[in-house]
């Protein structure tokens, strides 16, 4: 049915289509969220998350994920920060001197982390206390540095902010999964509620699993940990997806 | 222009700091006096919840403490803030309230100054000494309310700067704090020796015994949390022995 309709269009409309073909071509402009951008947000999601696939962040992803609530708005923050950054950058890409590149994206995601710091301080006063030292950590995030340095210098900005956004995401996406078992197993809270039941001093005090004896692992909330849980994720996700495998 | 030229580079980094600089002076001085008002609405809301608690009665309806009701209502029940040197004598130069304990815990303890604040709250009074110590990372602070006989303790609130989530961090947590209720800060020897964070304790509910239970796995911050009550505590004795007298003489 839908071919014989398109077969029957008519030539006027067949002539706008070709026009808007070619100038899409010329300006080599496509719909904001093309095929080919739509990529570039779920590629870091899964095919080549920075975490599992680039092993890049990993120093947050350890200092982070013991509570799940620190976990969420660290990956609202990097998504900002990452976004912006991208495309600060890729705006500036044709001025930047190619030799101080490096310094100008310190700068640049320096003063972004600077930003939301301070309005974090001034108007979400709470959640600010809560990130206390991790908003400055952002500014460490390999996976900005990485992606300012790989995409938005060559791209353009609308490209860069998809990329940005997507590469964030697919940092937080792990860092989530992995702040949820931590805390789980780590101190039977779910953003803080006791999920598992109440541990009180004694057995009889307590409710849930832990009156029957259950108790909360430590080791989770050690740094060590995060590395496992990250290292279970990979083993997870490349048994699920066979590109990620490498032949040798 | 050509953009790898050394001029080029110095007039790109001369700008970009220029700019950068503008920008981010402009946002740190215009956002400040909120961000400045929201730390001492937060010190008044610390202080206040010592003794009243999360949730404050305003008009006969329960009403969380928030920051903002906190700076409405700290006035009405502060009655008398003192700024004490070490003789336990007040300080007419100094204001209780500016003083900051970063700096005082730096000075010899002869030239330091100690805030106290004396509450009134449902027809009883109270007694909040400000503390500050060092945790496992960066500094541990709080507040003790003292019951009128000024040893027992009615409420403490903890804060950090940068312990461990999950571990040091906890010292926050209501249920930690709830542990210091009705404990004592005098030893059986009349010695101020504050609370102690006692790791593997097992003494149960016993308030008098100058102990409370540590949390697993922050042995430092608690231990931080023992020295800092201890060390700024025993700091008021002077003037606690003062008012005891005048107490003892009006009766």
């Amino acid at each position: 049915m839908s071919e014989k309709k398109q077969y029957k269009k008519s030539k006027k409309e067949k002539k706008k289509d070709e026009m808007i073909l070619f100038l899409s071509k010329s300006e080599e402009k496509k719909s904001f969220l093309s095929k080919e951008n739509r990529k570039l947000l779920s590629d870091p999601l899964d095919d080549n998350n920075p975490i599992t696939v680039q092993v890049l962040g990993i120093c947050s992803a350890l200092a982070i994920t013991v509570q799940l609530k620190p976990a969420i708005v660290m990956t609202v923050a990097v998504i900002f920060v990452m976004a912006m950054g991208n495309v600060v950058v890729s705006l500036m890409r044709n001025l930047i001197p190619n030799r101080i590149r490096i310094i100008v994206q310190l700068v640049v995601v320096a003063s972004l982390v600077i930003i939301v710091d301070q309005i974090l301080k001034a108007f979400l006063y709470d959640v600010s206390k809560q990130l206390s030292i991790f908003i400055g950590l952002i500014i460490t995030n390999c996976i900005i540095m990485g992606r300012l340095e790989a995409f938005a210098l060559g791209n353009k900005p609308w490209r860069s902010f998809l990329d940005g956004v997507g590469n964030a995401a697919g940092y937080g996406v792990i860092l989530i999964v992995v702040a949820f078992f931590r805390e789980l197993f780590g101190s039977g809270k779910l953003l803080g509620y006791e999920v598992l039941g109440h541990k009180g001093l004694t057995l009889a005090d307590s409710t849930g699993l832990y009156a029957l004896g259950y108790e909360n692992n430590g080791f989770f909330l050690l740094s060590p940990m995060a590395l496992i849980v990250v290292g279970l994720v990979i083993w997870y996700q490349r048994s699920r997806n066979r590109k990620l495998i490498e032949e040798n | 222009m050509d953009k790898n030229s050394n001029a080029y580079t110095f007039i790109f980094s001369i700008a970009m700091v220029f700019v950068v600089a503008i920008v981010l002076s402009f946002l740190a001085t215009s956002l400040k006096p909120m961000q400045s008002k929201n730390v001492k609405q937060e010190k008044m809301q610390n202080i206040l919840s010592t003794f009243v608690g999360d949730s404050i009665e305003v008009d006969g309806q329960m009403k969380e403490l928030t920051r903002e009701l906190a700076s409405e209502k700290f006035d009405e029940y502060i009655k008398n803030q003192y700024a004490l040197n070490n003789n336990g004598e007040n300080v007419e130069s100094a204001n209780a309230f500016d003083i900051k304990l970063s700096n005082e815990i730096k000075k010899p303890i002869e030239e330091q100054v100690f805030p106290l604040y004396e509450a009134e709250y449902k027809g009883k009074s109270f007694y909040v000494i400000p503390l500050r110590g060092s945790g496992l990372w960066d500094a541990i602070w709080g507040y003790v309310a003292l019951k009128d006989d000024l040893n027992t303790i009615e409420g403490v609130i903890f804060d950090h700067k940068g312990e461990t989530a999950g571990l040091g961090a906890e010292i926050t947590t209501d249920w930690f704090q709830e542990r210091f209720k009705n404990e004592k800060i005098y030893n059986d020897k009349d010695k101020i020796v504050g609370v102690e964070v006692k790791k593997g304790y097992s003494g149960g509910n016993d308030k008098d015994d100058n102990k409370v239970n540590a949390i697993s796995g922050a042995t430092i911050t608690g231990d931080g949390v023992t020295n800092m009550m201890e060390e700024r505590l025993k700091r008021y004795k002077p003037f606690f022995q003062k008012l005891k007298n005048t107490k003892l003489a009006i009766r």
